[in-house]
């Protein structure tokens, strides 16, 4: 009997030696004579486990992790090649059924159901899993009823900003038809702590292209474009792979499933500009243009790529859409608070013990999120601040743990959640550094074309000098705090605009680093 | 030997006709003639100018507007160091010095022998097993010292 062992394919755990570990065991089962097949999967997420060797037995799987190429020995010795029952098989890296760990028995996996479980670029694995269904119920209905479908489960946009999802594909599908229409993919996932896109990317690639094939027929629109950052080639090669399989089987082309739908699809790199990330720079390099962001009016669902109707939605946006077609609208939205419906794939990063990715419904609190399911620091030390949603994103002191991981929630406490990367630093982080190294991000960064952005980060960067060497402090923290009102309101985009949370945040919690006196005691016990 | 591919307008130029198909060809231009001769060299714009029919001053604005594209040769091994916020949360800034130290470059240039250039690169999405790094092609998480020692000794040999 053919054993399958599985080994991921995902960057970070072949950052951590996945490559060389699948390796060493291919060659020790050719060593042993053993029948045995590598897939090499998508990761779980438990990444502080990777790289994580799964064996399978009559379906039911176990794990070893981290494993590194010298415990492959061990592993073999152990009996992992042998079909015995896998109580015999005794190992200090063994983790027991993956499917029972408390990490995965405590999400809820709408978006992430597949990923780490099948290999990416098998389209029959993808089917033999539940895939494109959604895509088969969006066929069988009108486009308008997909509209509303995707309207009714309350999805908002995950790239950060949260804008309802339905709304920007009911603005395109209105938009007269006969005309060409866009599909746009931002996979410019360029913030530090969020890694949820190129999981999916490179651990289940189809259930993207599904999600943009059902937009494309939802608003009328026969091309998409991904585009992807540069830094992710893992993500690249998979995506290009699937997309291949995809038009051989009939998924893309002409004529979708046979049908008189179309839909194209092309990945396109960016060139390392964190801008792009935004979507009106995304679209000026899609075009082949510097990365500039356009004023709004007009919305690109009106005037978008190429001046015409364009869906630009985030890569964890269009996840979440075969399950809404697949499963209903009701079905998603029976998941999440307020008026944040469904799940969000949490990434939790930095110094934690238990990193990775975590997808739950919203309402999670950010002290279960960090203490709780992250284990605390690696380092061990106390945490310090917690930045959440990227470098625009604000730092959260543990006072704030309570704050439920809700759109809504984290605004009123001047924080976002942006694409939900959860950054954990210990004692040992200076917030004025961070305050500082804010500025100078959105300074290198920074497109250029509005004032408060380009002028501002750069000064804020020169004004955070001084009050780091204690210049004047009171005076330049003024100044600090003046610029970030004029680049909070003044600037074209989120870039410049949202800059001054982080260092906003900073200032607030954490005044004795910019040398101001630190908080009421009452306040910093809570 | 060089790794890329010398200068050759005639080349470029098939470059270029390779792309005239694509909607917005300029970008995935630019990444093929830097793949060809390792960075984007400065007669490669007003080629490029010519067969897309755009200004000079257009095609300079996009290659000098991202990061990623090269106005000159890298040394043989490019050594990328992530300086995000999640590496920070990690200590990436004292390897960053420490591979300053050892290279005896700032982070952007690369050493006198030609061998490796050092560059800082914001987020390579591996933010659970920070700090990261990127040696060419290849990822490499969970660095520390030691591992960033192995990684400079392999690209300066």
């Amino acid at each position: 009997m053919m054993l399958r062992i599985f080994v991921p394919r995902d960057a970070a755990a072949v950052a951590v030696g996945a490559d060389e570990v699948a390796a060493a065991l291919a060659a020790a089962a050719k060593k042993a004579g053993a029948q045995v097949q590598i897939v090499r999967n998508g990761s779980r997420g438990m990444l502080w486990l990777e790289p994580l060797v799964e064996i399978e037995r009559e379906g039911t799987r176990f794990g070893f992790g981290p494993v590194a190429v010298s415990d492959v020995d061990s592993l073999v010795k152990a009996g992992i090649f042998q079909g015995r029952p896998v109580a015999d098989i005794k190992h200090p890296l063994a983790i027991g059924v993956v499917d029972e760990h408390p990490y995965m028995t405590r999400q809820t996996r709408l978006t992430f159901a597949r990923c780490g479980i099948t290999d990416p670029v098998s389209l029959d694995d993808y089917r033999a899993h539940d895939g494109y269904k959604g895509l088969e119920r969006a066929l069988a209905i009108k486009p308008i009823e997909i509209v509303d479908e995707v309207a009714k489960s309350g999805l908002r946009g995950r790239g950060g900003a949260g804008f309802p999802t339905g709304i920007k594909w009911k603005t395109v599908h209105d938009t007269p038809m006969g005309q060409q229409k866009y599909i746009v993919c931002n996979a410019d996932e360029g913030d530090s702590g969020t890694f949820a896109d190129r999981m999916i990317m490179e651990g289940d690639p189809f259930l993207l292209i599904e999600g943009m094939t059902i937009a494309g027929i939802a608003v009328g629109a026969t091309r998409g474009y991904i585009y992807l950052r540069s830094e992710y080639p893992h993500a690249e090669k998979a995506l290009n792979a699937a997309i291949a399989a995809a038009k051989k089987a009939g998924f893309l082309g002409p004529k979708i499933r046979g049908t008189d739908h179309a839909f194209e699809l092309e990945v396109r790199m960016g060139a390392g500009a964190y801008v792009c990330g935004e979507e009106t720079s995304l679209l000026e390099s899609l075009e082949g243009k510097r990365g500039l962001v356009r004023a709004k009016p007009p919305l690109p669902a009106h005037k978008g790529l190429f001046a015409q109707p364009t869906v630009i939605n985030n890569v964890l946006s269009l996840c979440a859409v075969p399950y809404i077609m697949a499963e209903g609208a009701k079905a998603y939205a029976d998941y999440g608070m307020g008026r944040s419906r469904g799940t969000m794939p949490i990434q939790l990063a930095g110094n934690l013990k238990f990193g990775g990715l975590f997808e739950t419904a919203f309402g999670i609190t950010l002290g279960e999120l960090v203490d709780d399911i992250g284990g605390g620091t690696l380092s061990g030390r106390p945490v310090k601040a917690v930045q959440v949603g990227g470098p625009l994103g604000a730092y959260f002191p543990r006072a704030l743990f309570d704050t439920p991981f809700e759109y809504e929630a984290f605004a009123a406490k001047d924080g976002l959640i942006g694409h939900a990367g959860v950054v954990v630093f210990d004692e040992t982080a200076n917030m004025a550094k961070m305050a500082r190294f804010a500025f100078d991000f959105c300074s290198i960064e920074s497109c250029g074309k509005c004032t408060p952005c380009r002028i501002g980060s750069t000064r804020g960067r020169e004004t955070m000098d001084k009050v780091m060497a204690g210049e004047d402090t009171a005076r330049n923290l003024a100044i600090i705090e003046d610029l970030c009102n004029t680049m909070k309101f003044g600037s074209l985009c989120a870039l410049g605009g949202f800059t001054p949370y982080p260092v906003m945040s900073a200032l607030t919690h954490f005044p004795e680093d910019f040398g101001r006196p630190a908080p009421k005691l009452a306040e910093a016990a809570e | 030997m060089s790794r890329f591919e010398p200068w050759s307008e005639e080349r470029t130029v098939e470059i270029v006709a390779a792309h005239l198909h694509l909607e917005g060809p300029l970008m995935p231009i630019l990444h093929a003639v830097q793949n060809a001769y390792g960075h984007v060299p400065e007669e490669a714009i007003p080629v490029i100018a010519r067969e897309l029919n755009l200004s000079r001053a257009e095609v300079h604005g996009v290659v000098t507007f991202y990061h990623e594209f090269r106005r000159e040769l890298p040394g043989k091994h490019v050594l990328k160091l992530c300086r995000a916020e999640a590496c920070q949360s990690m200590g990436c800034e004292r390897l960053v010095e420490r591979a300053e130290e050892r290279l005896g470059v700032e982070c952007g240039a690369t050493s006198a022998d030609g061998r490796v250039t050092l560059e800082a690169v914001y987020c390579l999405g591996l933010c659970a097993t920070a700090p990261s790094a990127m040696l060419d092609g290849r990822v490499v998480g969970r660095l520390d010292a030691g591992r960033l020692d192995q990684l400079i000794k392999e690209a300066q040999t």
